[in-house]
């Protein structure tokens, strides 16, 4: 009897502390993009180092469901790796929320085939016709006679997004070209990883760090009269290589109070260098 | 005292009963009220019979057809491969095997059914997709028949325990009367105790296939989710639960993109019902 006493006190307290934690000012949710996932997780590990007393909970799902967490109110910070949709914010404005938008960091998309395939450098032009699925065998690209094998990620992602709009689309808000309908939807950038690592024939795109040797990255250049750059954290930075995006962090209004204590800490030089060891690529040097 | 006490229990059974009827009904509700949104920007027809399922352009293409036969497609493969295994399997395990074999197979099969779909979809993505890809010389073995083996696999259990549980309750004089009036035990099987036992068979083969067509984690990871119009098995697929799944994450509350999910639950749940109805009409027509 005296033993479920003490349980009961220690069940009771800790509720009382997550209570506390949850309704005071010293936890923070931070959410969305799966690219940033590891990325916040690395930061928040940090902070909580260096301040003890505060409480950071990062989770991923995408960045359109960290922006909706935003809006409904059940996260402080979303992650993104697209800009805000125009709809999101007229959504978020009825809902009385102010999307405040925070460049923390850049992330190059690399192309990638097997390393058995012979092609290794294409134009924006060239890649928006394999993915649209205009091109479709490697010989017409001067590779091996084999169908091209389009591997792509699902609509929830920042990346899929933002490929289909920057090189598909080739950012023209008027075009309407989409992933060819025999593309491959694969859930997750590993998948992509593993399946070109497999399949000679395959194409896919995702952030440079999941780039191993078991992967060719392709050199890319924006049109067949420039230079052809590898993705390379150099080359993002000088702004040759041309997909990159911006990381985005979204709060409420301007960052205050404790969000703004971690927005502050994730552009910091320390925050700066978790970035880079994240193999992104940093904003402020 | 005693009388209340037992009025009082037969009323917190009564509701418990009616409670999962009611659970029943609110999803059924929350789910036409959240999918037959989308047919304020879509007409019906348009939605289920449209090829093009692009949910996140401007204006958004809510064509579910690539879908539908996608699901159909893998199912009906699953159900070429575990139907004749399975059956077979709840034959021997029934009116075959000696007792203690009996025992080890059915504990296995209940194993089987142990493994969550999850890891069944990983160990198809490193071993069987590959294997695919070789024997057909397919440009990728991200295909429907991947998906459709390792579906079998799943469907599996449910009908070989159903179906063994219908053998099981032939009355033994069928089988009796059979070998005694000189039938083979072959002939026995298959002129006598099958067709008795028909209708539990198919009810069994339909529970196999109502999980089959609900399954979402393993046909996800290997089906390749391709929206396209399958014209063979060895082509990669889409399926509606893998769809779902993957972009309820994205969809913005409130827009077309979301309704059409729901839309697509709406699709779902009306196939699976009619799946389990049918089997529950087999059933029941078992009498004996």
């Amino acid at each position: 009897m005296k033993k479920l006493h003490t349980i009961s006190t220690i069940l009771l307290l800790i509720f009382a502390v997550s209570v506390f934690a949850g309704s005071g000012k010293n936890f923070v949710q931070i959410k969305g993009s799966d690219t940033m996932v590891n990325l916040g997780q690395a930061w928040a590990e940090k902070y909580m180092e260096l301040n003890p007393t505060d409480f950071i909970s990062v989770t991923g799902g995408g960045s359109g469901t960290g922006l909706s967490a935003l809006i409904s109110a059940t996260c402080d910070i979303a992650m993104s790796s697209r800009n805000i949709k125009p709809k999101e914010i007229e959504l978020a404005g009825k809902k009385g929320i102010k999307p405040f938008e925070i460049k923390v960091a850049l992330d190059g998309l690399a192309v990638v085939v097997n390393p058995k395939n012979p092609v290794s450098k294409l134009t924006l032009g060239q890649l928006a016709d394999i993915f649209t699925g205009k091109t479709t065998n490697w010989k017409q690209l001067g590779g091996q006679d084999g169908k091209i094998v389009i591997l792509s990620r699902e609509v929830n992602s920042g990346t899929h997004v933002y490929f289909k709009e920057h090189v598909l689309r080739k950012n023209d808000p008027a075009s309407t070209a989409e992933f060819a309908p025999s593309a491959l939807m694969l859930s997750s950038s590993q998948a992509i990883a593993d399946e070109v690592a497999g399949n000679p024939d395959a194409i896919g795109y995702y952030g440079m760090g999941y780039i191993s040797s078991k992967q060719k990255a392709i050199l890319v250049a924006k049109d067949p009269n420039s230079e052809f750059i590898a993705p390379k954290i150099d080359n993002v930075i000088s702004g040759k290589y041309p997909i990159s995006r911006p990381l985005l962090l979204y709060t409420n209004g301007e960052p205050a109070g404790l969000v703004k204590k971690i927005v502050d800490f994730a552009l910091s030089k320390e925050g700066q260098d978790i970035v880079l060891k994240t193999d992104f690529v940093p904003v402020v040097k | 005292m005693r009388k209340f006490k037992e009025f009082l229990i037969e009323k917190l059974i009564l509701i418990c009963g009616l409670a999962s009827i009611f659970f029943v009904v609110l999803i059924f509700l929350f789910l036409l009220k959240e999918g037959l949104a989308v047919f304020k920007t879509v007409s019906p027809a348009k939605f289920l019979l449209g090829s093009k399922w692009y949910p996140i352009s401007e204006p958004p293409q809510l064509g579910i057809l690539p879908l539908i036969l996608g699901s159909l497609l893998v199912t009906l493969g699953a159900a070429v491969i575990s139907i004749p295994i399975g059956v077979a399997s709840a034959i021997y395990i029934a009116e075959v095997a000696p007792l203690k074999l009996k025992e080890i197979l059915k504990a296995g099969i209940e194993l089987l059914a142990a493994i969550p779909s999850v890891v069944l979809g990983f160990i198809g993505m490193v071993t069987l997709v590959p294997w695919v890809k070789n024997i057909f010389h397919l440009p990728t073995g991200l295909t429907a028949l991947s998906g459709s083996i390792m579906l079998a696999f799943m469907a599996m259990p449910t009908i070989v325990s159903i179906a063994e549980d219908a053998l099981y309750s032939i009355p033994k004089s069928y089988k009796e009367g059979a070998l005694a009036l000189g039938a083979t035990r072959w002939q026995a099987i298959w002129r006598v105790m099958l067709p008795a036992a028909s209708s539990g068979i198919l009810a069994a083969v339909m529970l196999g296939l109502g999980r089959v067509i609900g399954e979402t984690m393993a046909v996800m990871m290997i089906t390749g989710n391709a929206a396209v119009i399958p014209h063979s098995i060895l082509q990669p697929t889409r399926t509606l639960t893998a769809t779902i799944a993957a972009e309820m994450g994205e969809a913005v509350v409130g827009s077309e993109h979301y309704f059409a999910l729901f839309a697509i639950g709406i699709v779902l749940f009306v196939i699976s019902f009619g799946i389990n109805v049918t089997a529950d009409i087999f059933l029941h027509k078992r009498k004996w």
